[in-house]
């Protein structure tokens, strides 16, 4: 057991626990943007940050990372915890400027105007990682990577080519949380990161419901038969 | 087989029998910089000019690692220290390589080629002589220019492998102790305490560990673990060896910039001799310890030189730092306990191991011992690479090693510790060069890049030049890193066109303070420094470029106008000729006048005029 003081409130955790685990539970509200409870975190967007001390040491620290101490005194919104994410919802509104979510949650904190030139070539990506995180650990493919550094770095497949290994399940677009990823479902194709896919008709409903790949993939990794696949969701 | 002290010894005396053949010993700086001003042709043809006099059996010429004086190359030293020749080839080798065989055979000494100060004062005949090199204090570097670094056996005869025997002989907590008290502390940036380091690598559960040793040098302007790389790269293998043994782990990395292909081979072929004579592999000197090195050879990123990115790297995956909650001596490399050092630092072990703590505890300051390598480079007269005891005061670096400010002009600011550090105006230069002083002053050691600047040097745009740098070279895992930086980067731009806006310079620190305390690693965390340190001590020269749309500098090519003052033109022609544009115009005699219209402000007219006629306006 480890116990620790948030915003001056005694509060007792379990070792391994994060900050942001137990400031959620605790009632304290930390925004996050690349935090996932299924995929944990890599500490990318910094909405999380919090302060720490422990004695006359003061650290910022990502919340969804950090794993809880005894004794320290950790602050969630202290004048500098506020403006670090002051800057990073300024910055990220910056980048996307037409992403609702971000314009939301910016708004929620106070950060109303962006003083610099808004781009127009990110369009709603905060290179969060979710997509690329769900890709590899949720589904197993990972078709998805990040590549180049700096301004340039951008979500994408490898070589920016339709991947292989792509099974057009759009888990990556379902977890995006601005909206950034597109599918386009339209007459019986599926279209996503520059891959076509032939969507499967339920034999019952005639429905068009999930790319054949992708039906494939599960039937190979379940052994569920892919007749018994095909059938869709709401037919079972 | 393995090796035994024995072996060592006699493969030294044999050495030095075979060395003893020779009545002179020439070495030519094949270091980068030499090559790049021709030291191979003078090597090559040196060696066939003593091969048509029936010389080569009698003397013998060496290629060696970077001998310092960059600035003076190619660098040739004949005998031990005796007579230093700079500059050899640069203005007709076959000149210069005749006087060299004069020197050779008839001792004479010839005067064009010796080491003058700018100020065209004394000429010096032995390096030892010369300020450049008598202000240094050479440990890590006293081996580099003179011996061959792709020859194993003159390192074991200058010394070498005799700390990893008697490292092997000592416990390992022994060791770390020694390391400990000897005070050295990182040199790659930070300053953590080396021992500290090892201690709690030692101390981390597992089995399995490894050690590290980082060469990502990638600074613009730093070249020093590049030159020992290339060196004397057996000091960096023999400290690994002892790191691991001390640590407890048996396999070595050396993360090197592909682009030091150099630094590469030498390292390749140091491993593969090392190996070959039993210092690296199975049970070194009998001692049941083994212990081997793998290259990485990385790709140009300069977060790679962060700790976690460059762990990432060697893992095979994307430059990428993490999160150092869990320090990388308990989960470093696949999650082992990684124990990593700067090449320098490495190469510091054997020299502690060989001399004592003790002796290495009595040079520098207090908390900063032992000695430090500078690449020493900007507006200064002699640039190259030099090694200092810490606590030296930048003014001796600059002024005594240095040489002062090239063409005499005055000293503004020297730049310390790379994109990371700061800019240090003149009223620090009596400062001692430790690791705390620098970043005391807003400014850090890094890895040891030091850029002069003069008054032609404007710092807002400095800080332009680095803030350019860390936006490409920001990983884009964080968002106050990549997003912030480059927004930083706008402000200033704007201010550098004539755009800026009041209320810039406290956005600035504004966002400054955002992205130091907010970005995941070193890299984020650092990046403001050059805006900062520009602020803290250039803040007029800000304000003139926002509020009164000047560049005093004259570098700032929106704000900058360059006139001649007809008072003072004595139409020399020499702006109008130097004038790549050939906007000037005016007769012999007569005063100049530029031509706004198609001057392209590059203000090579004020630097070449000789008689301050022209303005920065």
């Amino acid at each position: 057991m480890v116990e620790f003081k948030i915003n001056g409130k005694k509060v007792q955790a379990e070792k391994g626990e994060t900050i942001l685990d137990v400031a959620k539970r605790e009632g304290y509200e930390i925004p996050t943007l690349c935090y996932h409870e299924k995929l944990g975190s890599d500490g990318r967007c910094r909405l999380c940050i919090v302060e720490i001390q422990r004695g006359n040491r003061r650290r910022f620290v990502a919340s969804c990372l950090y794993p809880v101490e005894n004794d320290i005194d950790v602050y969630t919104d202290s004048e500098d915890v506020l403006l670090i994410r002051k800057t990073v919802l300024e910055l990220l509104l910056a980048r996307c400027p037409n992403s609702d979510t971000i314009k939301n949650l910016a708004i929620q904190y106070g950060v109303f105007d962006v003083r610099y030139t808004k781009d127009n070539d990110k369009g709603k990506c905060i290179l969060c990682g979710l997509c690329v995180r769900t890709c590899e650990s949720i589904v197993g493919v990972s078709a998805l990577c990040m590549s180049g550094k700096g301004p340039e770095k951008k979500v994408t497949t490898p070589f920016d080519d339709p991947s292989e290994v792509c099974i057009g399940c759009g888990a990556c677009a379902v977890v995006c949380p601005t909206g950034h990823i597109y599918i386009e479902d339209k007459g019986g194709y599926r279209t996503i990161w520059r891959k076509k896919f032939e969507l499967a008709r339920c034999p019952k409903c005639n429905r068009f419901h999930a790319p054949i790949e992708q039906l494939e993939f599960i039937s190979k990794k379940t052994g569920v038969d892919i007749e018994e696949l095909l059938i869709c969701q709401d037919c079972k | 087989m393995n090796i035994t002290l024995e072996q060592l010894d006699s493969i030294s005396s044999r050495y030095i029998d075979v060395m003893s053949k020779y009545s002179k010993i020439i070495r030519v700086c094949c270091g980068t910089g030499c090559v790049s001003s021709g030291a191979l042709k003078v090597y090559e043809n040196l060696k066939r000019a003593l091969m048509d006099k029936g010389l080569i059996d009698k003397v013998l010429v060496k290629k060696t690692g970077c001998h310092g004086l960059c600035e003076r190359g190619p660098i040739v030293v004949l005998g031990d220290e005796e007579i230093l020749y700079q500059s050899v080839g640069k203005r007709n080798i076959d000149d210069d390589i005749t006087a060299l065989l004069n020197t050779i055979t008839e001792n004479q000494i010839v005067d064009r080629l010796l080491y003058q100060g700018e100020d065209k004062g004394k000429k010096y005949i032995s390096p030892k002589d010369i300020p450049f090199y008598a202000g240094q204090k050479r440990v890590v570097l006293s081996l580099n220019g003179i011996i061959d670094p792709e020859d194993i056996e003159e390192y074991i005869s200058k010394g070498g492998y005799r700390a990893l025997y008697k490292a092997l002989l000592m416990e390992p907590e022994e060791i770390i102790n020694w390391i400990e008290k000897s005070g050295l502390r990182g040199r790659g940036g930070g300053g953590f305490p080396t021992g500290t380091k090892w201690r709690s690598c030692r101390s981390a559960p597992g089995d399995v560990k490894y050690v590290v040793a980082n060469g990502a040098e990638g600074d613009p302007g730093a070249f020093m673990d590049k030159s020992l790389m290339e060196g004397n790269p057996h000091s960096i293998i023999e400290g690994m060896i002892i790191g691991g043994y001390a640590i407890g782990s048996n396999q070595g990395f050396i993360y090197v910039r592909d682009e030091y292909f150099l630094a590469v081979n030498r390292l390749i072929k140091a491993i593969e001799s090392a190996r070959s004579y039993g210092l690296l592999g199975k049970n070194i000197f009998d001692s049941g310890f083994d212990f081997d090195i793998k290259i990485f050879r990385g790709g140009d990123a300069f977060v790679c030189g962060e700790s976690t990115a460059l762990m990432s790297c060697i893992e095979g995956k994307s430059g990428e730092s993490r999160a150092k909650y869990i320090h990388t001596v308990e989960k470093g490399l696949w999650e082992k306990p990684t124990n990593l050092n700067n090449i320098e630092t490495w190469a510091c072990v054997p020299h502690i191991i060989n001399k004592g703590w003790n002796w290495f505890a009595t040079i520098g300051t207090p908390n900063s011992r032992g000695t430090k390598v500078f690449s020493l480079v900007g507006k200064v007269k002699n640039t190259g690479l030099i090694e200092v005891p810490m606590g030296i005061t930048l003014r001796e670096i600059i002024y005594d090693l240095g040489g002062g400010i090239r063409g005499d002009k005055k000293f503004k600011a020297v730049q310390t510790g790379g994109p990371s550090g700061g800019c240090i105006p003149e009223a620090y230069l009596e400062m001692p060069v430790d690791f705390d002083s620098l970043t005391k002053l807003g400014s850090m050691m890094g890895s040891g890049g030091m850029i002069v600047m003069d008054e032609r040097n404007c710092m807002v745009d400095v800080a332009r030049y680095f803030l350019k740098f860390l936006v490409e070279e920001s990983c884009g895992k964080c968002t106050p890193c990549r997003e912030g930086v480059r927004r930083m980067l706008e402000i200033v731009n704007r201010i550098c066109n004539g755009e800026g806006k009041k209320g810039d310079i406290q956005h600035l620190e504004e966002l400054a303070r955002a992205v130091s305390l907010g970005s995941l690693c070193g890299l984020g965390q650092s990046a403001p420094n050059p805006v900062l340190s520009t602020i803290k001590y250039f803040r007029d020269e800000y304000i003139l470029h926002i509020e009164e749309k000047k560049c005093p500098a004259g570098v700032c090519k929106a704000l900058t106008e360059f006139k001649i003052l007809p008072d003072k033109c004595t139409g020399c022609m020499r702006c109008a000729m130097e004038c790549p544009v050939k906007c000037i115009k005016g007769a012999k005699k007569e005063v100049h006048v530029i031509d706004s219209d198609f001057c392209i402000k590059c203000g090579t007219c004020y630097d070449v005029c000789r008689f301050d006629a022209v303005m920065i306006e």
